[in-house]
């Protein structure tokens, strides 16, 4: 089995993702940022510490990639074998929205308000036979 | 002292396998200052910007190197937008009497393809397919028609209005009008928007020549006079393209405050217009901007579309030339080809898609890449 690591440290918890996307809060204003960042969009302060923002929320809006983008789009597919993929904001606990690839890329898959969860896809292979991950989000199973 | 426009100039946009970005800048200025009877030597300053094409100061290789001040733009698809409200400032402050503004491009086909860095993103967002602005349009109009009711015949109906506006322009690049369905049927490219629902990026020029109202019929007959230009950026928590996470609260856009800053400086309202270009990179996006520039509430768009109160004869007639959809988009022409159909508008030189009732008041709206947004308020 190859070795996988994030194809970007730092978005979300590695090697255990169950925790999920990681943040950063303003410690002066409390606002939430995806990426973390080490100054504040909200009120310019530069007092900011790292946020675990969880896996789950609920879908804010959506649409599909139908076409393969051009670079600097990076994975594995060939034109032949590129799939349309969703791309949707997710509305978290905290309120934040954090734009995600999603799993599901049909209109009849997704509806504004839908319980999301997220998981981890290869993004691609790197040179070292290694699995690139990112994040993305898909359908909550309705189990609890 | 006021700003008049006295002369317009425009390298039809669309293809020109001929000429470089650059060539296509410098005859929209040779037409601009032809418009104005002057020429080149005669400009004290210019202003212009391209994205993909080169510094507009080369422009100066072509036209002659007479020395002027040549203060090159970039703003994104804001581009015509900052350089006009430069030229109005330089004007408006007294330091020049006459000048230039320009802008030109001519971007690859498909999609633009922007780099991460650019836009103070790491490579991860590119790489894994979330940088493209097709899918924001797409995001932001699936929002809007679910909180707002707008419906997919909506969107529809701005297809064809702009193609049907771009088949009496002569200049267009889509001249030809599409039925119903075939804007119905087409390839859908980021739901909710298909094919014909997007504008695509494109090549040309267009070029004004700007000078004090006072000296403005020296130029040209019917000068038309640049009451304001204002440009402003993203507010925290407006819904903007290249946004990896969006703050809870769902702020004005740039263009709220942009357009609002301009009705109050040109001391006209909203009910005052004759003529709008707003940007229209997309369908949603002429739908969400008559909104947010203030002309009807949110929703009651719906209303406006079915009643064609945005066509050529409706009660504010908007994107008169077919706006960027049947235009296409040379990201650094594009804000200055929205002033040039004003001017036509305004001047009665419109031909088939003249705006009857000899119009007064022009507006104009341009929105771009991050979140920036130019309003022009003009008169005759």
């Amino acid at each position: 089995m190859s070795e996988a690591k994030p194809l970007h440290e730092g978005l979300f918890t590695w090697p255990d993702p169950a925790a999920g996307l990681i943040g950063s809060r303003c410690l002066d204003c409390g606002e939430h940022a995806f990426p973390a960042q080490s100054s504040c969009r909200a009120c310019s302060g530069q007092n900011t510490a790292p946020a675990n923002l969880g896996s789950e929320g609920t879908l804010w809006t959506w649409t599909i990639q139908s076409f393969m983008p051009k670079a600097p789009y990076d994975t594995d597919e060939t034109p032949e074998t590129f799939t349309p993929y969703g791309v949707g904001y997710i509305e978290l606990a905290c309120g934040l929205k954090v734009e995600s690839r999603l799993r599901e890329n049909t209109p009849e898959q997704l509806r504004i308000g839908m319980p999301m969860t997220m998981e981890l896809i290869t993004v691609r292979q790197n040179g070292d036979g290694e699995e690139l991950l990112t994040f993305q989000f898909c359908a909550a199973k309705e189990s609890h | 002292m006021d700003v008049a426009i006295v002369g317009v100039g425009l390298h039809p946009f669309g293809r020109t396998a001929s000429m470089s970005g650059l060539e296509q800048g410098a005859a929209a200025v040779r037409s601009a200052l032809a418009d104005a009877g002057t020429d080149f030597k005669a400009m004290q300053f210019a202003f212009g910007g391209s994205q993909d094409s080169g510094n507009a100061d080369s422009l100066v290789n072509l036209l002659g190197l007479t020395g002027l001040q040549f203060t090159n733009v970039a703003n994104g698809c804001a581009t015509g937008g900052s350089s006009l409200n430069a030229a109005y400032s330089a004007i408006k402050s007294g330091q020049y009497d006459v000048g230039l503004v320009v802008g030109f491009d001519k971007h690859a086909r498909g999609a633009f393809n922007p780099k991460p860095k650019d836009w103070g993103l790491d490579d991860w967002y590119g790489e894994t397919g979330l940088m493209l602005t097709t899918q924001y349009f797409g995001m932001k109009i699936q929002r809007y028609m679910h909180d707002h009711g707008i419906s997919r015949e909506t969107l529809i109906r701005v297809a064809e209005k702009a193609y049907r506006n771009g088949s009496l322009t002569p200049t267009a690049w889509r001249k030809t009008a599409l039925s119903w369905e075939e804007i119905d049927n087409a390839p859908m490219v980021s739901e909710p928007l298909n094919k014909y629902m997007f504008c695509s990026p494109a090549e040309g020029g267009c070029a004004l020549v700007v000078c004090r109202s006072d000296i403005a019929h020296r130029f040209h007959p019917k000068p038309i006079y640049l009451k304001t230009a204002v440009v402003r950026s993203r507010n925290y928590g407006s819904f903007e393209v290249f946004s990896p996470s969006q703050p809870p609260e769902v702020a004005d856009s740039p263009t709220v405050n942009a357009s609002t800053a301009a009705f109050e400086l040109a001391g006209v309202g909203p009910g005052d217009i004759d003529v709008a270009q707003l940007q229209d990179t997309e369908v949603g996006a002429e739908i969400m901007h008559m909104a947010e520039n203030g002309f009807c509430a949110h929703g009651e768009q719906e209303q406006w579309l079915a009643e064609g109160a945005t066509d050529i004869n409706g009660r504010l007639p908007v994107n008169t030339d077919g706006g960027c959809l049947a235009n296409g988009e040379p990201v650094g022409a594009s804000g200055l080809r929205q002033v040039h159909e004003i001017c036509i508008q305004l001047r009665g030189d419109a031909g088939e898609r003249q705006v009857a009732g000899e119009p007064q008041v022009g507006y104009t709206h341009v929105y771009g890449a991050p979140g920036i947004s130019g309003v022009n308020i003009l008169t005759r």
